[in-house]
C-alpha cells in the first residue's frame, strides 16, 4: 500500500500543520511510514502553502507525491495548481465554500466540506485544518482516526486541546454522514459543471 | 628580509617564546617595539598570563601571536577577529587580545572589525599600521595615505585612506586609542588600561616598515620615521575621531579617543535570555516533550 | 563516553532533516554553534538559537561565512564542540578554513544542505553537486571525510558520527546533506543518552611542559589542549612542526602533510561505511549516495522485477572512497552504475577505482529535484548487456 497526497490552501490556513498532523499519525500511532515534503522558494510565496505526503506499511523510497491518489484543496489557486497531479479516479477532497471546481475535476471523486463555516460555528476559524484532517480520515480511510487523534493531541499546545478535538470530531461526521447519504462509489458528491464556466 | 635580536631583555623575556627569536623582522621594524609596550602592559597589570590568548591573523604584524608564550594563534589572513570571537565565547574567562596588521584588520578583515565593534565583542584589538602591505612586499592597503608609492601603486595611490579610529567608533568600540612607535611609554599605558576595559576596544599603533613604506616613499629609516612621528604627532585625548584623519604629511593625531562602557555582547546575551539560559541544562523530564510546536 | 541526556531529547519524532541535524548536533555534544542563513540549511541554526541556550550553549550569526567557519575553531580551542552549516555559495566561502581546520587538526564539523547551483543556483531545490568541493575545495593537500544521509533520521544518528570521527580523527568532517532530505520530514527516533556513544576528545595527556601540540602516537593523530589550560598553545596555519611552531622546509611539509594523509588512509576499512545488498551474484552493481539512493533503491527493484540481478552500494562515508571495495567489486561484476544530482562528480572516482575493470556508467542530473526511477532503470539495462 502507497499513498500520495497532498494538501494545498493559502498561508494561515494550517495546511502544513494538517500535513503533519497525518503524517505522524502514519509514522509514529500506526507504525506506517510517511514522507513529508513541502514547497519551499518563491511559488510558496505569495501566500500559497502546500504540503505533500507519500504514506505507506514500507519504508518510502522515492520521497516526492507525483501522482496524487488524494487532493485535499483548500483555495481555488491550490485547485487549479495541484488538480492536474490527480492520478485517473483519484480523491480530490475540497474546502467547498471557497474551491469551485471545473470540468478538471470531472474523472475524480470529489468531496465537499464547509470547512470554514464549521470552525466558525466551532468559535475558532483557525481550527478548519484539523476539521479537515477528521474528514480526510473520515472520507479516505487512509488514516485511522484513533491515530489521527494522538497526533493532533501531540500537535496542538494544551489550551486548544479541546477545540482540537471537538474540531476533528466534526469533520470526522461530516465525513462519515456524507458517505452514508452519498452514491456509490466512483459517482461525485459534489456538482461537476460539465463545461468549463470561465 | 633579514633578521634581528629583539631588543627587549628581563622580565619582558619570559612572555616571549625564546626558542623563536631570532624572529623575522627587519632591523629598524617598528612591530617590535610595540611588543615591548605590550609585554611590559601585560606585566604590570598582573593578568593572569594562563587565561591570556592572542590571535593574530597574517602579515609581519601577524607573527606576533606566534612570538608571545601565550596561548597563540596564527589563523588566516584578515579573520582574527572571527576566530577570537570564538574563543571569547567557548570560554568567557580568556582574556582574548587580536593582534594584527592594516591590511589584515581592515581590508580583507573589515567587515569583521566592523562588526566585531558593533557587537561589543569583549576583545582587545591592536592593530599595526604600517601603512602598507609588508608581508607581501609593499602594495597598497586601505590605510595607505593618499598618493604614497607601492609596488601596486607605481604612480601614487588615487584613493584615500582608512581613518580606523573613526570607523570602530562609529561601530560601537568601546575604547578607541592611537600611538605611534614612538610613544613607547603612552602605549604602555594605553594598553594596560585597555586590557583592564571590557567590550571591544581598539588601538592603532603607527610603525615603521622601513623595508617598504619608508623606502618607496623616500622616508628614510626606522630613525628618521620616529623623528618625523615626534614631529608630526599631536596628543588630543578625547578627540571625536572624526577629527583625527592621517592626512599624509599632515598632523598625526595620537591619544585615547574614546573611552565609553557598554554593556559587552555576553553580559546582554545573558541579561536578555533570562531563564531562557540554563547554566545547568535542564533536566530530561522537562525536554522529553512530544510537542512538535515548534517543530512545524 | 556516553552523551548527556540534558541536551538529548529522546523520543519519538515527526521532524525534518535539518530539525534531526540540529538534534544531532546537541546529542553529540555541541552546544556552540556559528553561521550564517542561507537556505535551505537555515533551519538547523534556527533550530539550534533556540535549543542551544537552554543547554548553555549558544548560536551566533556571523557576518558571513568566512567569519562562521574560523569562528567555530575559536570555539573549539577553547575547548568547545562546535560546528557551521551553510549550502552552495556559503561553502564556496569557507573554504579557506576548511583548509586550516585541516592543518591545525581541528575537530569540527562543517554542514552543507546542498542545493542546485552553480552560484545563487536553485536555492530551494536539492542537488549533489558539492562533492568535489567537499573533498578538493581548499587549496593544497589534505583530506577531509564526507558523510551522506538520505533521511532525517539519518541526519539525526550521522551528525552524531560526524562528531564522533572529527574527534577521532581530528579532521574537519563534512556532512553533505542536500535541500531534499533537509526539508524532508519523517519519524526521526532519538535514542536515550545512555545509547548514544561519543568519542571524547583526545584532550592531552602529559603535562605542560612535557606536553607537544602536535605530537601523534600511534594512530597518527595528536593530542590537543585548550587554551587557558596553561599549555602555551601555538596554532597556526602555517606548516608546522611537533611543537605547532613554523617550519618552513620540504622535510617538515612531507612529515606533516604525510601524517595528514596517513592518519586517514590507514582508518580506510573503519571508515568504508555502506549499505550492501545483493552484491553477491550481481551483473550490475547500482553505487549511490545520499538522497539518490532512495530513487536507486526503487529502480533497483524494477530491475528485479525484470528479473535482472542488481546489487545495492550505497556509500554513506564517501570521502574517504571505499577504494578496496570498489576495486573487489568491479572485478566481478559487468558494470558500476552511479547516478548522482551533478553532471558527473563522485562517478569520476568510480571509474579511476574500477580501473577498467567493468563498465562504469554514470547517470547525471544537473539536480533540481531527484532522477527519476526509469533514468536509473535505462542506465542498469544497458549494463546488463
Ligand atoms: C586570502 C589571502 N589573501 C592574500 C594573502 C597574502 N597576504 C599575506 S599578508 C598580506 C598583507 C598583510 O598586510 P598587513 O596586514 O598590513 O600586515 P603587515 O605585513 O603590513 O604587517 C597579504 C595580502 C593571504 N595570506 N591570504
Ligand atoms: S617588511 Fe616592514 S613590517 Fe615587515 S618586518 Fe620588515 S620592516 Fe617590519
Ligand atoms: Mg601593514
Amino acid at each position: 500500500m502507497l499513498k500520495e497526497l497532498r494538501i494545498a490552501g493559502f498561508g494561515g490556513q494550517g495546511v502544513i500543520l494538517a500535513a503533519h498532523i497525518l503524517g505522524r499519525a502514519v509514522s509514529i500511532h500506526e507504525g506506517g511510514y510517511a514522507t513529508m515534503t513541502q514547497n519551499y522558494g518563491p511559488e510558496a510565496r505569495g501566500g500559497a502553502a502546500s504540503a505533500a505526503l507519500v504514506v505507506s506499511d514500507q519504508p518510502v523510497l522515492y520521497p516526492y507525491a507525483v501522482s496524487l491518489d488524494v487532493l485535499v484543496a483548500m483555495s481555488s489557486e491550490a485547485y487549479t495548481r495541484f488538480v492536474p497531479e490527480v492520478r485517473e479516479g483519484g480523491m480530490l477532497l475540497v474546502e467547498e465554500d471557497l474551491v469551485p471546481l471545473d470540468q478538471k475535476a470531472q474523472h475524480l471523486r470529489v468531496y465537499g466540506i464547509p470547512a470554514t463555516r464549521l470552525a466558525e460555528e466551532l468559535g475558532k476559524k483557525m481550527v478548519l485544518n484539523v476539521i479537515m484532517v477528521g474528514f480526510f480520515c473520515a472520507i479516505t480511510g487512509i488514516v485511522v482516526r484513533d491515530a489521527a487523534m494522538k497526533s493532533v493531541k501531540d500537535a496542538v499546545p494544551a489550551r486548544f486541546l479541546d477545540l482540537n478535538l471537538k474540531a476533528f470530531e466534526r469533520g470526522y461526521e461530516y465525513g462519515v454522514e456524507l458517505l452514508a447519504k452519498g452514491p456509490a462509489k466512483g459517482e461525485q458528491q459534489m456538482a461537476v459543471p460539465q463545461e468549463a464556466e470561465v | 628580509m633579514s633578521t634581528t635580536e629583539l631588543h627587549v631583555h628581563n622580565p619582558v623575556e619570559d612572555l616571549l617564546r625564546q626558542d623563536r627569536v631570532p624572529t623575522i623582522w627587519c632591523p629598524g621594524c617598528g612591530i617590535g617595539t610595540t611588543v615591548n609596550s605590550f609585554a611590559h602592559a601585560l606585566l604590570g597589570q598582573q593578568i593572569n598570563l594562563q587565561k591570556t590568548a592572542i590571535v593574530s591573523g597574517i602579515g609581519c604584524s601577524g607573527r606576533v601571536s606566534g612570538y608571545m608564550n601565550l596561548d597563540s594563534f596564527h589563523t588566516t589572513h584578515g579573520r582574527a577577529i572571527p576566530f577570537a570571537t570564538g574563543l571569547k565565547l567557548a570560554n568567557p574567562e580568556l582574556t582574548v587580545i587580536v593582534y594584527s596588521g592594516d591590511g589584515d584588520l581592515t581590508s580583507i578583515g573589515g567587515n569583521h572589525l566592523i562588526h566585531a565593534a558593533r557587537r561589543n565583542m569583549d576583545i582587545m584589538v591592536v592593530c599595526v599600521n604600517n601603512m602598507i602591505y609588508a608581508m607581501t612586499g609593499g602594495q597598497a592597503a586601505a590605510t595607505t595615505p593618499g598618493a604614497s608609492n607601492s609596488t601596486t601603486t607605481p604612480y601614487g595611490a588615487f584613493e584615500p585612506e582608512l581613518n580606523m579610529a573613526q570607523l570602530v567608533d562609529a561601530a560601537g568600540a568601546c575604547f578607541v586609542a592611537r600611538w605611534t612607535a614612538f610613544h613607547v611609554m603612552q602605549l604602555e599605558r594605553t594598553m594596560a588600561k585597555a586590557l583592564k576595559k571590557k567590550g571591544f576596544r581598539f588601538i592603532e599603533i603607527l610603525s615603521p616598515c622601513p623595508t617598504y613604506y619608508q623606502r618607496k616613499n623616500n622616508m628614510g629609516d626606522a630613525l628618521a620615521a620616529m623623528v618625523d612621528y615626534k614631529k608630526r604627532s599631536k596628543i588630543k585625548n578625547g578627540c571625536p575621531t572624526w577629527e583625527t584623519a592621517l592626512e599624509p604629511g599632515g598632523e598625526i593625531v595620537v591619544g585615547e579617543f574614546v573611552d565609553r562602557e557598554r554593556e559587552d555582547y555576553l553580559t546582554r546575551m545573558r541579561r536578555q535570555l533570562g531563564s531562557h539560559y540554563s547554566e545547568f541544562p535542564p533536566q530530561p523530564e522537562e525536554q522529553e516533550s512530544e510537542g512538535c510546536e515548534k517543530e512545524c | 563516553m556516553k552523551a548527556d541526556q540534558r541536551c538529548v531529547m529522546t523520543g519519538t519524532h515527526f521532524i525534518n532533516g535539518d530539525a534531526a541535524c540540529c538534534e544531532g548536533a546537541l546529542s553529540a555534544g555541541a552546544r556552540f554553534a556559528a553561521g550564517y542563513p542561507i537556505t535551505p540549511s537555515t533551519e538547523i541554526v534556527e533550530r539550534f538559537a533556540a535549543r542551544a541556550p537552554q543547554v548553555g550553549g549558544l548560536f551566533i550569526q556571523m557576518e558571513d561565512e568566512l567569519a562562521s567557519s574560523i569562528a567555530i575553531q575559536g570555539m573549539v580551542w577553547g575547548g568547545q564542540k562546535s560546528f557551521t552549516v551553510t549550502s552552495g555559495p556559503g561553502y564556496s566561502l569557507m573554504m579557506e578554513h576548511i583548509g586550516l581546520a585541516a592543518i591545525s587538526e581541528t575537530p569540527c564539523v562543517f554542514v552543507d544542505v546542498q542545493r542546485g547551483g552553480p552560484s545563487t543556483g536553485l536555492p530551494t531545490l536539492p542537488a549533489q553537486g558539492d562533492m568535489m568541493q567537499a573533498r578538493f575545495g581548499s587549496h593544497g593537500d589534505y583530506v577531509t571525510i564526507a558523510i551522506c544521509p538520505n533521511s532525517p533520521q539519518e541526519c539525526y544518528d550521522l551528525t552524531v558520527k560526524c562528531f564522533n570521527l572529527a574527534e577521532k580523527f581530528r579532521v574537519p568532517v563534512m556532512f553533505m546533506m542536500d535541500e531534499c532530505v533537509g526539508h524532508m520530514t519523517e519519524k526521526v527516533v532519538i535514542p536515550p543518552a545512555e545509547e548514544i556513544d561519543l568519542y571524547p576528545r583526545r584532550h592531552a595527556s602529559k603535562p605542560p611542559g612535557e606536553f607537544q601540540l602536535f605530537e601523534a602516537g600511534e594512530e597518527l593523530v595528536p593530542e590537543m589542549a585548550h587554551a587557558g589550560e596553561g599549555y602555551k598553545l601555538y596554532v597556526t596555519g602555517l606548516t608546522h612542526d611537533k611543537r605547532g611552531y613554523p617550519a618552513l622546509n620540504p622535510a617538515a611539509q612531507r612529515e606533516l602533510v604525510g601524517r595528514l594523509f596517513e592518519k586517514i588512509r590507514r582508518a580506510q576499512d573503519e571508515l568504508t561505511m555502506v549499505e550492501a545488498e545483493g552484491l553477491e551474484d550481481a551483473d550490475v552493481v547500482v553505487v549511490s549516495y545520499g538522497i539518490t539512493s532512495r530513487v536507486a533503491q526503487k529502480a533497483i527493484q524494477a530491475a528485479r522485477d525484470k528479473g535482472l540481478k542488481v546489487g545495492k552500494l550505497r556509500l554513506i562515508c564517501v570521502w574517504p572512497f571505499p577504494e578496496k571495495l570498489i576495486r573487489e567489486l568491479a572485478g566481478k561484476v559487468k558494470a558500476l552504475v552511479m547516478p548522482e544530482l551533478n553532471m558527473g562528480q563522485v562517478v569520476l572516482e568510480l571509474e579511476r577505482c574500477a580501473g577498467g575493470q567493468c563498465k562504469v556508467i554514470g547517470v547525471p542530473h544537473p539536480g533540481g529535484t531527484v532522477h527519476k526511477p526509469v533514468e536509473i532503470l535505462e542506465a542498469i539495462e544497458r549494463g546488463a548487456r
